[in-house]
């Protein structure tokens, strides 16, 4: 690709502009869907795009005691991380431009700093509410964040690839690795639920206990932009659990080129999040929230020896020489 | 995390009414509760002392928002008491008839606000939207949602027609399918379960040495019901059970409340069905001669008591409310004890708290960190006192 091609990829599709879009659709998609679940109507097509505006325009207060700067850099750094992190997922074919041997480690890492940012959030936010929250939002990292890698490294370890293009090209030669994995993507779809802080695991921002957690002092522009990467996160997470396990943007047995090629690719890849995005609003509604301790007796006993049983899994296979 | 004071209320998502709890918390773990609860004073007491019987019908209605109706009825029936006059049978059955719709409606309620602070909307959703069901029907009976305006002394205000009483009928039976259904689905929900199982011990005995009453009560396995044990209205006439749970815990207290929702709906049922015939209200006299009459009945949230005192006129001497949510204060601090934040919300849920109808006057002396409460007689010479020194008389 020339320079004004990845540009224009970079900034406006599928890169940030088109991230920012697909970030709103995302989430109206979610809250849609868990509302039509719960007997509701749910929100209209512009609503987190509406509630975004109106954030912009709402007064922006920086509590007492708090480091300014460090506290209005937080915002931005979690939506720097989170865009990045989205450059790397192939979205039009098999590999994105910017692909290298190892994005798969790189993502995993992006990914993973929102959490950070939030315990910094909490933490600097001089609330008890938002301490409180802090905490919970780190002891959480430590629960999900290992089921979440393992699960990830099953299709690298699969086919010996750290490159995330490598994956996705391998499972259009065959099959998704879904049908190989299925015990690994439910624990990472289990794991980006966690990393979502969405129901079950809302602990840190549990409304009933310690009303917004470690946003509850954000307002006005920077709580336009940490929703906003919230939602970023979403999409990105859940066309991560695409490219990993359910093909990515392409189809398997179908070569897909030239510009038609990369329509339809888009297309697949657009279907695949809807799909991943349902089984993440699915869990929401039919789960109440599970206590601090609760989640971590369960994540240690349950959802991490899964992950680990299913790396088992995949290095006998390869180990038996079947794959 | 060292020691931390954590200020819930008076202004937080979990609470819908103003009360305040100063949780002192290591980390997750709760080390003290304290509790202050007198966020809405509204002289409500003082003020129905300068109404008339029929106008002070009214006003007590607005005590509390969900159980309306208890607090006329069991106005009603102590100044009928000492009157010495009784409501015809009709009017018994449809007082009856919208106490038992209250309690539905009052339950669906509060088994979706338990669902909401576990977090756990969808329920909260489905048993609102089920809730809509009943309300109709006491719009459709009294011409209100939630403030009916039924009660009169000496019976009720409005009739229940016949092809009224096929659309009740209609809606019942809608109702009946559903409490079925949470019935069925409640007890096996696992996150309900796993939330609420375990979780705001009660013990039987502990319950019965601090007073809680109604469904609080009953979920730790004490078998208490005024509407069976001091029969009042028609329901020594009406058939049910008395719900009690061996859990003694908050899912004791859900379990409770979900089979008295289906015995509600049932007994609401059976009473549109076999409604006697005949007039709805008598004539009360204008005055009530001397006395005093303590009155109580089962609300939806347990016994709630009146002492009422007339002195011959229209108007009561005094009137003391003794709502069921402040007797079940101290089973919350503690049933508190030893758990972790995640719980305060479902285990002070699970008492139904009505704030607004508990607020009680404590004196706090600022500088010196106090509080206190006056008797009787110091409050009289107080008031003598201020009258004299600021009024001159």
């Amino acid at each position: 690709m020339d320079a004004g091609l990845l540009t224009l990829y970079l900034f406006v599709f599928p890169g940030i502009l088109f991230l920012l879009g697909f970030a709103f659709f995302s989430e109206w998609y979610d809250r849609r869907l868990t509302a039509r679940m719960q007997n509701r109507m749910g929100p209209p097509f512009l609503q987190p795009f509406a509630d975004f505006v109106k954030l912009l325009s709402k007064e922006d207060i920086t509590p007492t005691g708090v480091p300014r700067r460090l506290y209005a850099a937080i915002p931005l750094f979690a939506f720097a991380a989170v865009a990045t992190a989205f450059l790397y997922v192939p979205v039009l074919g098999a590999a994105s431009p910017f692909g290298f041997p190892g994005d798969l480690v790189l993502v995993l890492y992006l990914l993973t700093l929102p959490t950070i940012l939030v315990f910094l959030l909490g933490w600097t936010s001089n609330n008890v509410f938002a301490r409180l929250g802090a905490v919970r939002s780190v002891s959480q990292l430590f629960v999900y964040e290992v089921p979440f890698f393992l699960a990830a490294l099953g299709p690298a370890l699969a086919y010996e690839t750290w490159a995330l293009g490598d994956i996705v090209a391998r499972q259009a030669g065959g099959l998704w690795i879904v049908l190989f994995e299925p015990l690994g993507f439910a624990v990472l779809l289990i794991a980006l639920q966690a990393k979502l802080e969405r129901v079950p695991f809302d602990i840190p921002e549990a409304e009933t206990e310690i009303v917004a957690g470690p946003t509850t002092e954000l307002t006005g522009k920077k709580l336009a932009l940490w929703n906003v990467s919230k939602d970023m996160l979403l999409a990105t997470g859940a066309a991560l659990v695409v490219a990993l396990f359910l093909g990515g943007p392409t189809l398997p047995g179908v070569t897909l080129d030239g510009v038609l090629g990369a329509v339809i690719a888009f297309f697949v890849f657009f279907l695949k999040v809807l799909f991943v995005l349902l089984l993440l609003a699915l869990l929401k509604a039919a789960l109440g929230r599970l206590r601090l301790d609760q989640l971590m007796d369960w994540g240690w006993k349950v959802l991490t020896p899964a992950a680990l049983v299913q790396i088992a899994v995949v290095l006998a296979v390869k180990a038996g020489g079947w794959l | 995390m060292p020691e931390v004071e954590l200020l819930i209320g008076p202004q937080h998502p979990a609470l819908k009414e103003p009360v305040n709890f100063k949780v002192v918390v290591d980390g997750e773990r709760i080390v003290r509760l304290d509790l202050d609860i007198s966020y809405n004073h509204r002289g409500i007491e003082k003020a129905a002392e300068t109404r008339d019987f029929s106008k002070s019908m009214y006003l007590l209605e607005r005590i509390c928002g969900i159980c309306s109706h208890a607090h006329t009825t069991v106005f009603s029936k102590g100044i009928e008491t000492l009157m010495n006059i009784e409501p015809p049978p009709r009017g018994k059955w449809i007082r009856t008839l919208v106490a038992e719709l209250e309690r539905i409606h009052s339950h669906l309620l509060w088994l979706g606000v338990a669902a909401h602070e576990i977090g756990y909307n969808t329920l909260f959703m489905y048993t609102w939207r089920d809730r809509e069901t009943v309300q109709n029907i006491l719009e459709m009976i009294s011409g209100n949602r939630v403030n009916y305006g039924m009660n009169a002394i000496g019976g009720v205000r409005r009739d229940l027609s016949d092809p009224m009483r096929q659309r009740v009928l209609e809606g019942l039976r809608l109702l009946a399918e559903r409490a079925d259904y949470y019935l069925e689905v409640v007890p096996k929900e696992e996150t309900l379960v796993v939330r609420t199982r375990g979780v705001g011990r009660l013990a039987t005995d502990k319950a019965i040495e601090l007073g809680a009453v109604g469904p609080t009560a009953r979920g730790s396995n004490v078998p208490f019901d005024v509407r069976r044990d001091d029969p009042y209205l028609a329901y020594g006439d009406v058939p049910f059970d008395v719900i009690t749970s061996t859990a003694c815990d908050v899912f004791g207290r859900v379990e409770v409340r979900v089979k008295e929702l289906v015995q509600s709906v049932r007994m609401c049922i059976h009473m549109v069905e076999n409604l006697p015939p005949g007039e709805i209200l008598v004539k009360p006299p204008r005055t009530a001669p001397a006395g005093e009459y303590v009155s109580r009945l089962e609300a939806p949230r347990g016994e709630l008591l009146y002492f009422l005192r007339t002195r011959g006129t229209d108007k009561v001497d005094r009137v003391s409310v003794r709502t069921p949510t402040l007797a079940n204060w101290p089973s919350v601090v503690s049933a508190i004890q030893g758990h972790v934040i995640a719980d305060i919300p479902v285990v002070v849920a699970a008492i139904d708290p009505c704030l607004s109808c508990t607020s009680r006057m404590t004196f706090t002396d600022v500088d010196r960190g106090e509080r206190s409460s006056l008797s009787w007689d110091e409050l009289v010479e107080y008031g003598i006192r201020y009258y004299r020194e600021k009024e001159g008389l």
